[in-house]
């Protein structure tokens, strides 16, 4: 076979399908390779049982971008919200309960809470929304720059300056804060201030008292799903669905996804990429790579070392990502019967989570290599509102568990089935019973995440969200442009800027890079 | 004495914690030389900046034969299926044009293309080499392993080492009874048994002038010493020197020195302070064409856009020092500074090494003028002297290169 590409993507995750179809859009011969016999990545519907489908990773959308959604068409070939726009419910151990959607509180909580709460998103969501501009723009370098990189840093700066003296002033003092002084300023109940708590940490290596967790709450709430910023959408199929309209979008443009395809190796030739080898041996050539895989997997394992400058691959090599977030699917019988909460509560987010302080008292065994017995966890049970996700009458729940250290003492081979264990019992305090109706069930400690997602260090993000590897250093400084020093490569997941979760942002701007630099290939007429 | 100068006593209960700086294994015969106690830091090591007499000193390096301690200096012994592999992606030379018995001096760069430390890389045997070099390398070393199979290795107190320079080098050398000695040639390296231990003895050095540098073990090194001075006796004897009379020695020769000439570019905390092998004379050294190595696609832009810098050899008219002093334009426009200067006693010039701004230095050298302050009994007199931009080095004797070379 002598087919010659003009980029080849390797991993189907969604970042990596979104590159793929802006790149066929633009007119370019495409191949995408994916390990698995499916695509998705880490946005993949995993079928735990027969009938029992479940987002085998992440489970909520945050913000899939809308010029993304529109310029891919992805409601035409199949994104669909079971729900767009979810209520939480936060359950204390104690059996408190609070409801949130959007400015509006119910339940354990102090009036002057619900009072304050509006004003409290409205400031947030602002700050969020001046920080949009610069999710779908490379980030500009820091020396070097051309025009159009100084109008980019220009408007980086004038959406912050634009908010005006005193929220800017507001946004400078708070941005690198921690969350768990954040609220504990502004509210007095302890299941709201645990609410946000739960969200700036949730996928991170962090405590609510942990730096930055401002930054990753604002993060958090920089998408917007419809015209509504800051709502969490359930996905009808699950993840999985979102991915196979992205793969489909794809595909119409004209780009070709090939299963069952492994990379072993990008082939560097004369210090430029000439194209992949798959682990059978098997060569493809093509002008340009682009790697949805970690930097980490692409630049150390795929490329190599040697052929990187010393000081680059020692950078990438010290990405700080260590995975603290399990996953836990489980196939019940029928409805859980979690305790105080309504039919209404199951088909939104119920967190568990009873303080901010109990967040960090339950991450701080993590620190020395031990997870936490009650742990932080974010469930969606969406077969509550997806008929397609099991059998008539029966359930899936998809929980995300906060503490679970990627470098356990006991190693997570040894120690899985106990923690499964243990998380069976954590639930059965707030869901009396749900230990009989569990059918089938699917944990992922980081390990398995690293093993089975390609996730360094089973990092959700395959690099922490942190302000030193954020913007312009991410992955890491000088290289956050999505090209990499290597002339023909360039990455376009979670690894670079913006980071992940299903955005599709890095796998756009990638695209933007892509075509920017690399000329599609002279073909014989 | 000064007590932070105070050398490790190697009694039992210090035999195990080392407080202070470090003795090299030739201390126990320069420390009763060394009256004024003249010691400078050298990376860990106490190390003699003179030993009372700087002139006796420089002049024994270009008339008779000196010895100096270079046992302080970083040794790094690299090993294993991918040392060539390795070094090839390390520096910026050619390594398989480097054949096992021979030594080349080369620069490293960080990506950027910024020299990072100057050094000598030593052949020794098949996949077998030791990186000398002034600055700790450890972690760069580190780094830049990953992906090889290679071992990195410090051995900077395994080896002692003393260079032996000056024109009667060969003779005093010839004494110790090394068969075939006058068959070395610059930069190559031999090994005899020298009183149960193997000497390796390499023709290179930082003086300009012909040499050998002697690497023994450390239990080795007091024989190797009283033997070298026995040799020396009846032809000029062999004098210890320090640092003050070996930097002369460089400049006159037109060597680098780090800290000095050059700031390593992992040292350097503000930007655009570093220097790229080209904006210090040495892009002799740089194999573009060998294919990857760290700093290459730096350079290969560098190369395409200019470089900021040069580094030139200059004559200053006068017999001030000029060390230290800037460099101007039609006594107007800055343009530089004298990185290293001295009034050179052997061909008597005032003498220094200028790092410029291009392009002056490079295709404007003239109406170059140097500014020098002068403290002459409590009076400073500033003297506006001219400079002329001329070729290194400032000495080169033919014996330096000469094989084999003449007996004085």
């Amino acid at each position: 076979m002598s087919t010659r590409y003009d980029h080849i993507v390797i991993g189907a995750g969604h970042n990596g399908l979104v590159c793929a179809a802006y790149l066929a859009r633009a007119g370019r011969s495409v191949l995408v390779l994916e390990a698995a016999e499916e695509v998705g990545g880490a946005a993949r519907t995993a079928e735990i049982a027969p009938g029992f489908r479940v987002s085998a990773c992440a489970h909520l959308l945050y913000g899939l971008h809308p010029r993304v959604i529109r310029e891919l068409s992805l409601r035409r070939h199949g994104l669909d919200y079971a729900s767009a726009s979810l209520q939480t419910a936060v359950m204390g151990a104690d059996g408190s309960v609070l409801r949130l959607k959007t400015d509006h509180a119910a339940g354990v909580i102090d009036a002057a809470d619900i009072v304050a709460l509006p004003g409290f998103r409205r400031r947030l969501l602002k700050m969020a929304r001046h920080l949009r501009p610069m999710l779908l723009m490379q980030p500009p370098r820091l020396a070097g720059r051309d025009l159009k990189q100084n109008i980019d840093l220009a408007r980086l700066g004038f959406a912050i300056r634009s908010m005006g003296q005193a929220d800017m002033r507001d946004f400078l003092r708070i941005a690198t804060m921690n969350v768990f002084d954040l609220v504990q300023d502004n509210f007095a109940s302890p299941l709201i201030q645990a609410a946000f708590a739960a969200d700036a940490v949730l996928g991170t290596n962090l405590g609510p008292r942990s730096p930055g967790t401002v930054l990753t709450l604002l993060y958090r709430l920089i998408g917007e799903v419809g015209p509504v910023q800051g709502a969490v959408a359930l996905p009808r199929g699950g993840m999985g669905a979102v991915t196979q309209a992205i793969a489909a979008s794809a595909r119409d443009f004209g780009a070709t996804i090939r299963m069952g395809a492994a990379v072993g190796r990008i082939r560097v030739e004369g210090e430029r990429v000439v194209g992949v080898e798959l682990a059978d041996g098997e060569f493809i050539a093509a002008g340009s790579v682009v790697s949805n895989a970690s930097p980490q997997r692409t630049l150390l394992d795929l490329v190599g070392p040697r052929h990187l400058d010393a000081g680059f691959q020692r950078d990438i090599g010290k990405i700080r990502a260590k995975g603290n977030t399990a996953k836990l699917n489980l196939a019940l019988s029928g409805l859980p019967a979690f305790r105080g909460l309504d039919a209404a509560d199951l088909a939104g987010r119920i967190v568990l989570a009873g303080s901010p302080s109990a967040i960090e008292a339950q991450f701080d065994p993590s620190k020395y290599g031990e997870w936490s017995p009650e742990p932080l966890m974010e469930i969606t049970i969406p077969s509550a509102t997806d008929a397609t996700a099991a059998p008539s009458g029966q359930h899936v729940l998809s929980a995300v568990v906060q503490y679970a250290p990627y470098r356990l003492k006991e190693g997570w081979d040894a120690a899985r089935a106990r923690y499964l264990e243990v998380l069976l019992d954590h639930l059965e305090r707030f869901a009396p019973g749900i230990r009989q109706q569990v059918v089938a069930q699917q944990l992922l400690t980081p390990l398995d995440l690293e093993r089975d997602y390609g996730m360094p260090g089973g990092h959700w993000h395959y690099g922490e969200l942190a302000i030193d590897q954020l913007l312009m250093l991410r992955p890491v400084n000088g290289a956050a442009r999505y090209a990499m020093p290597i002339a023909g490569l360039f990455l376009c997941g979670a690894g670079a800027h913006p980071g992940g979760g299903v955005t599709g942002a890095p796998g756009h701007n990638a695209a933007q890079a892509v075509l920017a630099e690399a000329k599609p290939l002279e073909r014989a007429a | 004495m000064n007590p932070d100068l105070a050398p490790a006593q190697h009694d039992s209960a210090r035999a195990t914690t080392r407080i202070g700086l470090k003795e090299t294994p030739f201390a126990p015969r320069l420390r009763p030389l060394n009256q004024f106690e003249a010691l400078e830091y050298w990376q860990g090591y106490w190390s003699p900046a003179h030993f009372g007499n700087m002139e006796r000193e420089y002049f024994a390096i270009r008339n008779t034969a000196s010895v100096f301690d270079i046992s302080p200096m970083n040794k790094y012994r690299i090993t294993g299926p991918d040392a060539d592999a390795f070094l090839q992606r390390l520096v910026t030379r050619d390594v398989t044009k480097i054949s096992v018995g021979r030594v080349a001096y080369t620069v490293w760069c960080d990506d950027a293309g910024q020299v990072i430390d100057d050094g000598t890389l030593f052949h020794l045997g098949e996949q077998d080499w030791r990186l000398c070099c002034q600055e700790h390398q450890t972690f760069w070393l580190e780094a830049s392993a990953r992906g090889f199979d290679v071992s990195v290795r410090e051995e900077t107190e395994e080896v002692a080492g003393l260079s032996l320079q000056g024109p009667t080098s060969f003779s005093v050398l010839s004494r110790l009874g090394l068969g075939g000695l006058e068959t070395l040639k610059p930069f190559g390296i031999r090994r005899w048994p020298f009183r149960g231990h193997e000497l390796m003895v390499s023709r290179t050095g930082f003086t300009g002038d012909l040499g050998y540098e002697l690497w023994i073990a450390p239990g080795g090194a007091l024989d190797l010493w009283d033997a070298l001075m026995e040799a020396g006796q009846g032809i000029g004897g062999v004098e210890p020197t320090g640092s003050h009379a070996l930097n002369m020695a460089r400049i006159e020769a037109g060597f680098l020195g780090a800290q000095l000439d050059f700031i390593p570019a992992d040292k350097a905390i503000r930007a655009g302070r570093t220097r790229s092998p080209y904006e210090l004379n040495l892009g002799w050294l740089v194999d573009l064409a060998k294919g990857q190595f760290t700093g290459r696609k730096a350079l290969v832009e560098e190369k395409a856009r200019g470089s900021r810098y040069c580094l030139v050899a200059v004559d200053i008219e006068g017999k001030e020092p000029a060390e230290g002093s800037l460099v101007y334009h039609k006594q107007k426009t800055e343009v530089g500074h004298i990185t290293s200067g001295i009034w050179s006693p052997t061909a008597k010039r005032n003498i220094g090494l200028a790092s410029l701004k291009r392009p002056f230095g490079d295709t404007k050298t003239e109406d170059l003028w140097v500014e020098i302050y002068a403290l002459h009994e409590l009076r400073w007199e500033k003297v506006m002297a001219r400079v002329r931009v001329v070729k290194a080095p400032f000495f080169e004797p033919a014996r330096r290169r000469a094989t084999p070379p003449l007996p004085f």
